[in-house]
């Protein structure tokens, strides 16, 4: 593996810059929402499970700024506590507060789903440090799916009640979950260079072949909805909301160590 | 640096070193049990040791770092040390080695189950775990996820007890 770092120019930096954003926002700002169910998820079992799943989003999240943090020269939780809530990156379908179970679920099927895929482009990364990351963070990542997986067929297999609302939580979902596989700035450099092996669209494709026959077989057909290019820049109250709440710690006492 | 031991036998100290610290989750095992240490090199008397984290969200990796520098301080062989984080290669659960395997079944732990099954994925998370009190293996997964990202738990209908199993990734 060709290790490209030290020879970037500084559109193949910005690129790459724009790429470890993406992912660590959304693995940081997903991480946050699943945190929410620490205390009262549905039962004992799910408590300890969902909190178990945020907090291995939050530490790939902490690995991915660190390599963010290193090509930037900056520090990685300045990245993750110290920025304007304009400056994240994460995809639409992180937009959205946690919701009941059901939505929750239903997000985290999406996201899974589509994360398995782009980790399975991103450990053929030409950067390295990247790639060795994804692999690993795909063996983590496994266990997530099972679990998504696992939760996404017993409410669609249970009652009425459940599968009405995951089915309407996957309908509302749908169109921003497309936006995981929004284009990205500089991603004819990051194809360029190898950082990113295929394009974010051919990814796409790839992803809603394998989801679509299975969530349509639980809410009826679904409509086409091609990423964007905004679909990594929009905010929304809830998005407002949640970074008011994981910037307050760091915000109380600028600087401080502990 | 004064009487600083030759080149060979300065890594050959620091390994039976990392040997005794204990891990901070599970102190029957030793880091180097464990299999997280990486590489060992010295640049001059620059010494940098790689650290593979288990999960890569482990909380413990900044005490693993400490301990690793506070430790090997004590040896006076280097000038200076860094404890790096790497993911290449990646941990898995066959780097544990057979003391590191006896000793987590000894403190209660089920070691990972090591045995690929034809046709599953390969961390396919398998229902049935050797019970380390009893040895039974009439047990069951309660739940993939423990009170550690890498502890998973299980039942055994034998002995009637609870246990964790160190999950196989």
């Amino acid at each position: 593996m060709t290790q490209v770092t030290p020879a970037l120019g500084i559109d193949s930096r910005r690129a790459l810059a724009e790429l470890l954003m993406s992912v660590a926002d959304d693995e940081f700002v997903l991480g946050f929402w699943d945190s929410e169910w620490t205390g009262i998820a549905p039962m004992l079992e799910e408590d300890v499970a969902t909190s178990s799943i945020a907090q291995d989003e939050i530490g790939h999240a902490r690995a991915l700024y660190e390599l963010l943090a290193e090509l930037t020269a900056d520090d990685a939780d300045r990245i993750a506590f110290g920025r304007e809530a304009g400056a994240f990156r994460h995809a639409a379908l992180l937009n959205h507060a946690r919701g009941d179970w059901a939505f929750s679920v239903a997000r985290r099927y999406l996201y899974e789903s589509a994360d398995a895929v782009r980790l399975s482009a991103l450990v053929r990364s030409r950067h390295a440090p990247l790639a060795a990351l994804a692999a690993k963070m795909q063996r983590e990542e496994t266990y997530h799916r099972m679990h998504a997986d696992a939760w996404l067929r017993r409410l669609a297999d249970g009652s009425q009640v459940g599968r009405d609302r995951l089915a309407s939580s996957v309908e509302c979902l749908w169109p921003d979950a497309q936006q995981i596989f929004a284009p990205l700035a500089g991603e004819e450099t990051l194809l360029r260079d190898g950082v990113l092996p295929e394009p974010m669209l051919a990814l796409h494709a790839r992803w809603q072949s394998e989801v679509t026959p299975v969530l349509e077989s639980i809410v009826g057909e679904l409509p086409a909805a091609p990423p964007t290019g905004d679909g990594r820049r929009r905010r929304t109250d809830d998005f407002m909301w949640l970074h008011t709440e994981f910037t307050a710690v760091a915000g109380s006492e600028v600087g401080a160590t502990w | 640096m004064v009487n600083a031991p030759a080149i060979g036998a300065r890594e050959e100290c620091i390994w039976s070193e990392l040997a005794q610290i204990p891990d901070p989750e599970i102190p029957a095992i030793s880091l180097v049990d464990l299999g997280v240490i990486g590489d060992v090199r010295f640049e001059a008397d620059r010494l940098t040791v790689e650290l593979l984290p288990t999960f890569i969200g482990c909380p413990a990796i900044a005490v693993m770092q400490q301990q690793i520098i506070e430790r090997l301080g004590l040896l006076e062989v280097a000038d200076s040390i860094e404890v790096k984080v790497s993911f290449d290669p990646p941990w898995t659960s066959e780097r544990i080695n057979s003391t590191g395997r006896e000793r987590l079944r000894l403190s209660g732990f089920a070691p990972p189950v090591m045995a690929v099954i034809e046709g599953l994925d390969e961390l396919a998370v398998l229902p049935v775990a050797e019970c380390p009190f009893c040895g039974s293996r009439s047990t069951t997964l309660e739940n993939p996820f423990g009170p550690t990202l890498c502890r998973a738990i299980y039942h055994c209908a034998t002995c009637r007890q609870p246990f964790e199993q160190f999950k196989r990734v």
